[in-house]
């Protein structure tokens, strides 16, 4: 393999593969104060793969090469501190000894530090788009910069936020060696909003960035498997959540054309959708089903699956009971418009047009946009200035290009 | 809303081991029934293969197999909700058992308590 290939192909995809495992199990030992160091020795293994492997090629076994080196990183690193800690302050603890830094790499043991490090990032201490960033990081391997490009935000601001975030993590006191059942389910909730926001970060990104959307999305997706896959977490409402990731991720190619310009979804042409994720998502919904538990992600998942099977009977109502029984569990003014949406289809445009005026969210764009598209078959004058209104809302170009086009075609007819 | 156990029968032995895309299938119905919120229990599926099944019968006869005079046996069951029966039996009816010489016999769930 030349220097070239090795750098562009196989260590990114390797360095976000392993970095982060890599980092929760050397955190699992160091202890979350010291996350630092677990990076950077995570850093200059992959530093010197990069390195030796030009020189040398690739060995066989490039995960296990990778963690040698960690491991060895590690005890030259509890070496320095033994002798920093014996000279300068004697006797007033032991360090580390080689039989603490003993750990293996086994599968299992970076399941449950992965696992214990989501657990963490999804702090109560942190909000909730710091958590986000912190998961990137963190959890995800992506750089400060690849942050920055995802939310369109300055490298500082993210730098700050991450700053800040980290020191909350530090004097958080997360045990992370002993991972129970009581703090997961007092966490769990937490884990997986994060993770649902994650995906929405991707899914109707700030950034036209194709490539990125795909990408956080995707780590989204690999983290609810992460938690699917352990016992601890295997319950319901994670299968739930990944169900409905699934049913979304299946329609990503579909949504937008080659102008980058998000296609509406009865424009979208079927034969892109991802049928392997469909089926994917069917079987994480059946999963979840188990027991009375009825979670947000149980219906946002069943609304979703509704969205991915071609038009059958009574496929409106159904979305539309979903929707009512997810306002009592989760009001937002999204699953309001939503639900009028579902409404709309079953009873008419203008049951849908009398419901959502009663919301009256003139400073929302969705609601103008929802407004203009039920006014589209009733009164087109109305549905133009609803258009334009949300023209004015609205901060993404895409969206301002998909309704103008709206416009134009009302303007046309 | 009432309950009605959806009880599978199947013919032919061979066809308990489905393939992956018989499973597919059966576990996208499945979804559907989900979707609305309508399934009470995934219940299981039941070996019907030698050293699985046995029948017990009095005088302490037992046999293997589920089979009495019949061929057909119970391959599995599931639980779902539904306000009439006949809705119930609209559910079954989207079910790919069939293709493979199957029945669905939907029985209403008596709810103690």
């Amino acid at each position: 393999m030349s220097e070239g290939k090795l750098h562009s192909e196989l260590l990114p995809h390797l360095f976000r593969q392993e970095y982060a495992k890599m980092t929760a199990v050397l955190c699992r030992h160091f202890g979350l104060q010291h996350i630092e160091v677990a990076e950077d020795i995570a850093s200059e293994t992959f530093l010197k793969a990069s390195e030796h492997w030009a020189i040398h090629g690739v060995p066989a076994n490039p995960q296990g090469w990778l963690y040698t080196v960690a491991k060895n990183k590690a005890k030259d690193y509890f070496k320095r501190q033994a002798v920093f800690e014996s000279r300068v302050k004697p006797a007033i603890q032991p360090a580390a000894s080689e039989a603490e830094i003993a750990f293996e790499f086994s599968s299992q043991v970076i399941a449950d530090s992965q696992l214990a490090m989501i657990f963490a990032v999804a702090s109560p201490v942190n909000a909730a788009e710091s958590q986000i960033c912190l998961a990137l990081q963190v959890l995800c391997g992506f750089s400060v910069e690849e942050i920055a490009n995802a939310f369109l935000a300055k490298k500082e601001t993210i730098k700050k936020r991450l700053l800040r975030a980290r020191e909350n993590l530090r004097n958080d006191n997360f045990q992370l060696n002993a991972l129970n059942e009581a703090e997961i389910s007092a966490r769990l909730d937490t884990v997986l909003r994060t993770i649902y926001l994650l995906f929405n970060e991707g899914y109707f990104s700030k950034t036209d960035d194709e490539v990125i959307r795909r990408e956080l999305c995707s780590e989204a997706v690999r983290l609810a498997v992460v938690l699917t896959e352990h016992a601890l977490t295997n319950v319901a409402k994670v299968s739930a959540l990944l169900a409905l990731l699934c049913f979304q991720s299946s329609r990503l190619a579909a949504r937008t054309n080659s102008n980058k310009e998000t296609i509406l979804f009865e424009e979208q042409d079927r034969s892109l959708w991802d049928q392997l994720l469909i089926d994917k998502g069917n079987h994480f919904l059946v999963n979840a089903c188990a027991g009375n538990e009825v979670s947000k992600y149980h219906l946002e998942a069943a609304i979703a699956y509704w969205h991915t099977t071609p038009t059958v009977d009574k496929k409106w109502e159904h979305i539309l009971s979903l929707y009512d029984q997810l306002i009592i569990i989760e009001y937002s003014p999204v699953t309001m418009l939503n639900r009028i949406f579902a409404l709309a289809k079953v009873r008419g445009n203008a049951a849908g047009i009398a419901a959502a005026e009663e919301l009256n969210m003139e400073d929302n764009c969705a609601y103008h946009e929802l407004l203009g598209y039920l006014y589209t078959s009733l009164a087109a004058h109305k549905a133009i200035a609803h258009y334009n209104k949300a023209i004015e809302l609205t901060k993404s170009n895409a969206e301002k290009k998909t309704l103008q086009k709206a416009i134009e075609r009302l303007m046309f007819k | 809303m009432k309950e009605f156990a959806l009880i599978f029968r199947l013919q032919d032995v061979a066809d308990s081991k489905p393939s992956p895309e018989q499973l597919q299938e059966r576990m996208n119905w499945l979804a559907g029934i989900v979707a609305q919120n309508k399934l009470v229990d995934k219940g299981n599926t039941l070996l019907p293969m030698q050293g699985s099944a046995k029948t017990v019968r009095p005088g302490n006869i037992i046999t293997d197999g589920p089979y009495t005079e019949i061929k057909e046996f119970i391959s599995g069951y599931i639980v779902v909700r539904a306000e009439t029966i006949e809705e119930a039996v609209e559910m079954a009816k989207a079910n790919p058992i069939y293709k493979v010489g199957g029945n669905i016999e939907v029985r209403e769930v008596l709810k103690r308590d």
